[in-house]
């Protein structure tokens, strides 16, 4: 029974400096898997655009990006942008920006569910599963976990303990060795999915800037508003790829002991 | 008015198009880029050209949706149109004739266009006749030079045996001239290399190296349709939705043509329409 399969939120976070086609790939290839496995039922999808202060050279203003990413994700009817995490005076950790997200997914499910009992009174006091939230990445990011000092061993438990990972590589075994390696990730390897894209689709929003600069052109990489976004903005020059050149990405400066704030925790 | 020594360029692209994807038309970009940035070119316009059905290759769909899917990939391009002619064609037309049908086509707008021009179609035929001279004689004339697009495949194709006449290797490459993409996995300086005929016109083949890897194939996109997967992103959206509309890659169309010889081959080498029992393969 469809109503039976677990309603399923994918959230992905990231620079999207600029937003690629390659990006929103990644959820029509995670949207499809997550189906065939028959347990979930994908509702929707986040991109969840880092603020400034993460401190990554050449990172554009979060308004620039947030813009663009409107603009790329107008024709999609299940992906969306969302603002809180670029809004945040400091950069944020990934599971704050996940516990942030999964408590509004959380209450506006028990809102529905408390308005669908109080209408029906006697039907289904149950409105099916409560809904999830998964980290949608790229190929990469799993090998982020072992850059000393970028993560905290209980944050990586909590991402993929508590909610989840669906990572799509690009084939070849470095996804499942990286798991195979990781104590910790084996423990929660039933929560881990990896996704295998058989197309190779090496659009990384580097290169993207990289042929901006030097005024080649990215159509079919990005859609066209985007482009039109970047042009009439002037964004990708060499002057902008100098921002926070030399600076020490936030989470290495961020202390590790520092407490983080325990969001609808 | 042209800059001293810019030659105007002309962008053909031959293929199945079976669906249009956003790699062949990267491929036109990767393109212009590169010729332009040699500073020697300016690419005036690029042509889509659909084989026509009588190519008969396995799972080609008729050749009204495969233009029609082109043009609405084309339409938010300022400088790619698609042509039916060879589409149109009862018969496959070999890659060649469809060069030279561009080509003419393109002198003949040159002429109309500037009618003081004196030189005419005089030495043409015997151009044709002779061994072709570097593609010198396209740039004697003041109209825009024509080169083949293609992906490093359909140069290594000239390889493969019975597939292509080796007269029209010759004319494409030597009279016209290409301009190869290339993938990461493929060397196509080693292939021209280790042909005679491709590396006495070496300098008529531009070879496009692709760096950001990119391999969406219409065949994959066939068989993601197929199965219902998503192929957003990989296709102009107007194309994923015109598929959609006629409900185009189904298990049964990727059975047209299934034991039918290509046309080449039948043509070169006299096969049967038929492929016999002991030469069908379960995936040709």
């Amino acid at each position: 029974m469809a109503n039976r399969r677990v309603p399923l939120v994918l959230l992905a976070c990231g620079s999207f400096n600029p937003i690629t086609n390659q990006h929103m790939r990644l959820f029509e290839l995670a949207r499809d898997h997550m189906h065939s496995t028959g347990q979930y039922q994908v509702v929707g999808g986040i991109v969840s655009p880092v603020s400034d202060s993460y401190g990554k050279q050449g990172l554009v203003q979060a308004e620039h990006r947030i813009a663009m990413a409107k603009l790329a994700l107008r024709s999609s009817n299940w992906v969306t942008v969302d603002e809180w995490e670029s809004q945040q005076p400091d950069w944020t950790e990934t599971v704050v920006t996940m516990r942030y997200h999964n408590g509004r997914i959380l209450r506006e499910y028990e809102q529905r569910a408390g308005l669908q009992t109080d209408s029906s009174s006697n039907t289904n006091p149950h409105s099916g599963p409560s809904p999830q939230l998964k980290l949608l990445c790229g190929a990469d990011f799993l090998d982020t976990f072992k850059i000393p000092g970028l993560w905290q061993d209980k944050h990586v438990e909590e991402v993929v303990g508590r909610f989840g990972l669906v990572s799509v590589s690009r084939g070849g075994l470095q996804p499942e060795r990286t798991v195979h390696q990781s104590d910790m990730l084996s423990r929660h390897h039933q929560n881990i999915f990896l996704v295998r894209e058989w197309v190779r689709n090496e659009t990384s929003a580097t290169e993207v800037r990289r042929a901006l600069r030097r005024g080649l052109s990215v159509k079919y990489l990005v859609p066209d508003s985007v482009i039109e976004y970047i042009h009439q903005h002037n964004l990708y020059t060499e002057d902008s790829e100098r921002r926070n050149e030399g600076l020490v990405l936030r989470p290495l400066i961020k202390k590790a002991h520092e407490p983080v704030n325990s969001l609808d925790d | 008015m042209e800059a001293h020594g810019v030659t105007p360029v002309v962008l053909l692209a031959c293929g199945s198009f079976n669906p249009v994807t956003n790699m062949h038309l990267r491929m036109f970009e990767l393109a212009r880029d590169h010729l332009e940035d040699t500073g020697q070119y300016r690419v005036v316009k690029g042509i889509i050209s659909p084989v026509g059905d009588g190519y008969k290759k396995k799972g080609l769909i008729e050749a009204c949706h495969r233009l029609e899917m082109a043009r609405l990939a084309t339409e938010s391009s300022a400088w790619i149109a698609v042509d039916s002619w060879e589409s149109l064609q009862p018969e496959w037309v070999e890659t060649a004739k469809v060069v030279r049908h561009h080509f003419e086509k393109l002198t003949a707008e040159q002429e109309s266009f500037d009618d003081t021009d004196t030189v005419k179609y005089t030495k043409k035929r015997r151009i044709e006749e002779n061994c072709f001279e570097a593609s010198s004689h396209q740039k004697r004339r003041d109209g825009p030079q024509l080169l083949l697009l293609c992906g490093a495949d359909v140069l290594e194709s000239f390889g493969i045996p019975n597939l292509w006449k080796q007269e029209d290797i010759a004319e494409i490459v030597g009279r016209y001239g290409l301009v190869c993409i290339t993938r990461s996995s493929n060397d196509p300086h080693k292939f021209i290399h280790q042909s005679d005929m491709l590396w006495k016109y070496r300098r008529n083949i531009h070879v496009v190296h692709e760096w950001v890897t990119n391999d969406i194939s219409a065949t994959h996109v066939r068989r993601a349709l197929r199965r219902g997967r998503s192929v957003r992103y990989l296709l102009s959206d107007a194309v994923v939705r015109y598929i959609q509309q006629y409900d185009l890659y189904s298990v049964e169309s990727e059975q047209k043509n299934a034991n039918v010889v290509l046309a080449p081959l039948q043509r070169y080498t006299g096969a049967s329409k038929e492929v016999t029992a002991a030469a069908a393969t379960p995936d040709a």
